[in-house]
């Protein structure tokens, strides 16, 4: 999933502060489940943004409301009518549903409520890690379906690098070194052989280096 | 054997030669002083003259400026490069420039990661790894040919080498790494500062045991210790090093004002010892802030003078 | 054992208080309460192994959100103790009640009669 963190509410105030009727809409999809922009959250958020002005004696509308998804037409669609009754929209979706709103909906400001992290795993209820970066050609089935790309500081594809130290990266004792795993993996796997295959330079314009990106799948268009 | 490059240091390799090299940290200025100051200082003692690139991420004078210098005033650089900072354009051009000067050594590393460094917070790039970029300095010398496949019209003449580090995790991967390396092209290795000699030479035996001693040059890097703290913080500080208690205690052991002398003759026991280790090139001489005695732990390490090849 | 305490308090069971949700507490306040705490069980006397360790973090949730919009954190608090003390569950209710009369009403209380 997409994995989201909370924006403090301090630079969401800064945002919303000159206006006067708010919707704050939340997504029942990717940051509902790591807990950063579902209905609670967004409860939450509501109700210390009205405390919040009430207490600064400004009058300001805040509602709230909760789509299945921010990234499809037909939920973001659901607001039409009510939304030329606010001035602005914060959101806690994720990157991809504030730009989806802000397209859609032309004359009414959009603002983030939540910061974009990383598409992770939850590996525990409150800690969600990284697994993909989404560079647009897999390689896990060359390195034991462990990602150096996501999990390397250094995305090094031959590594591990002369930083790893006891299973851990240099840049921190609390992360695991990708290439670490990686050795590991394929001895559990028996391919231990496999590490010295020297992975070749990666073509990189399938990741973010090529420019904004789409799937086309002309099978399924109707 | 035949000689592939134009390298000094391949020659003095080729002809049997214990090698000694040495290196150069350039300086947070832009002095060129401070390069050419301490290259006066190891020239006569050393074959070749490492320059580090922005090493533990610090902003510095670029390696590649540095190395100029060098071989204005005559002597043999080998240009480190790190793939951190820069694309396979950057790389690419980079080893171009170096070659117009005539730089015929190169070291193919990762570098450290940037948030050791004064730039926490910028990106890096690692468009490509060490070994691909040992590939791609292979490619465009013996192919003559860029990555994209286009000619190079007088393409780059250079000695590649790389890093090891023999004590680094999983220990189990140290030789097959090396064999990695050497599949991607690597011809000649400085090592990580050696002080377990055990360790050291067990990985050696394990890579001559798979064939790989006859095809890389492998220089063992040592690092004299300075004082006792020097060798405690190397033991407990610096990732990737192996420092056995009894060189710590050594060093802990000898009065204060004795330690400095104490850690040259350390470090000079060690070539000794190594000199006479299978596939054992020659010696990486890394004073760190000390370059002023790397003469002397030459000398007394009965690697000097120099031999003189052309 | 009729123990007095402060009339001003008003009880809202939960079955647990790890039913006890952010979003309550910050209700609460927002209809005008002038402080809000929870009274879980003991810590490690959970029936439900952790409810009160949540709820224990909610209110520190809630703590924060209360500084960050000027509302004041000690206005929301909890505390921990058995079902047989009741003697101290009257002298957490005259301790909270004095500790909120310190800070004085809730300004949302205040803001809201001002509104109007």
């Amino acid at each position: 999933m997409i994995v989201a963190d909370k924006k403090p509410i301090e630079e969401i105030i800064e945002e919303i502060k000159d206006d006067e009727k708010i919707l704050i809409l939340g997504c029942n999809e990717c940051v509902t489940v790591c807990e950063a922009g579902g209905k609670k959250e967004v409860g939450i958020l509501a109700s210390a943004l009205r405390m919040y002005f009430l207490n600064q004696g400004k009058e300001v509308k805040i509602d709230e409301k909760t789509l299945e998804r921010q990234c499809d037409h037909e939920y973001l669609e659901e607001i039409r009518d009510v939304m030329d009754q606010y001035d602005a929209v914060v959101s806690l979706a994720c990157g991809v549903g504030v730009q989806f709103m802000a397209e859609k909906y032309q004359s009414t400001p959009v603002y983030p409520g939540v910061n974009t992290c990383f598409l992770g795993v939850t590996e525990e209820r409150g800690l969600w890690t990284e697994r993909c970066q989404a560079c647009g050609q897999c390689i896990l089935a060359r390195t034991g379906g462990i990602c150096p790309v996501s999990r390397c500081a250094k995305r090094v594809f031959n590594g591990p690098c002369g930083g790893s130290t006891k299973g851990k990266c240099e840049i921190h004792n609390e992360i695991d070194c990708a290439w670490q795993l990686i050795v590991d993996r394929l001895k559990a796997l028996d391919r231990f052989d496999d590490y010295e295959n020297l992975i070749p330079l990666k073509d990189w314009s399938f990741e973010r280096a090529g420019g904004p990106r789409k799937v086309v799948r002309e099978d399924v268009q109707q | 054997m035949k000689l592939k490059t134009l390298s000094k240091l391949e020659k003095i390799l080729a002809a049997g030669h214990l090698a000694v090299t040495s290196e150069c940290g350039p300086p947070r200025g832009s002095d060129p002083e401070v390069i050419t100051k301490k290259a006066e200082m190891i020239k006569d003692y050393v074959d070749a003259i490492n320059i580090t690139d922005n090493q533990t991420s610090v902003t510095r004078m670029c390696s590649l400026a540095a190395c100029i210098h060098l071989k204005l005033m005559g002597l043999e650089p080998i240009l480190q490069m790190v793939t951190r900072d820069r694309n396979r354009i950057a790389l690419q051009s980079d080893i171009l420039g170096a070659a117009s000067y005539d730089i015929h050594n190169i070291l193919c590393l990762s570098g450290d990661h940037q948030s050791f460094g004064d730039c926490a917070q910028g990106q890096n790039v690692h468009d490509l790894d060490s070994m691909q970029l040992i590939q791609a300095v292979r490619h465009m010398r013996d192919e003559g040919k860029f990555l994209g496949g286009g000619d190079i019209e007088r393409p780059p003449n250079m000695f590649v080498g790389a890093a090891a580090n023999p004590f680094a995790d999983p220990f189990e991967i140290r030789v097959p790494r090396l064999a990695k390396k050497i599949a991607a092209g690597v011809e000649f290795i400085q090592s990580q500062c050696i002080y377990n000699m055990d360790k050291f030479e067990l990985w050696l035996k394990m890579a001559g045991d798979r064939g790989l001693l006859e095809k890389v040059y492998i220089l063992a890097g040592v690092t004299p210790f300075k004082t006792a703290g020097m060798a405690r913080y190397m033991k407990k500080r610096v990732p990737g090093m192996d420092v056995p208690d009894e060189v710590v205690k050594r060093m802990a052991d000898t009065p204060k004002e004795k330690q400095p002398e104490e850690g040259i003759k350390i470090c000079i026991e060690q070539i000794q010892r190594l000199k006479e280790v299978e596939g054992v090139h020659g010696f990486h001489v890394m004073a760190i802030e000390w370059e002023e005695m790397v003469p002397e732990i030459v000398k007394k390490s009965g690697l000097y003078p120099r031999p003189s090849v052309d | 054992m009729r123990l007095q305490y402060p009339s001003n308090i008003q009880i809202i069971l939960v079955p647990c208080t790890g039913k006890v949700d952010a979003l309550y507490i910050l209700r609460a306040f927002e209809k005008g309460a002038d402080g809000v705490y929870v009274v879980g069980c003991m810590e490690g006397d959970c029936h439900f192994n952790n409810g009160n360790f949540r709820a224990h973090k909610r209110v520190e949730q809630v703590q924060k959100i209360l500084d960050t919009i000027n509302i004041g954190g000690e206005r929301a608090q909890m505390y921990n103790l058995s079902s047989s003390e009741g003697p101290r569950f009257a002298q957490i209710a005259v301790e909270m009640d004095e500790k909120i009369r310190k800070l004085g009403p809730n300004p949302i209380k205040l803001a809201k009669k001002k509104a109007a």
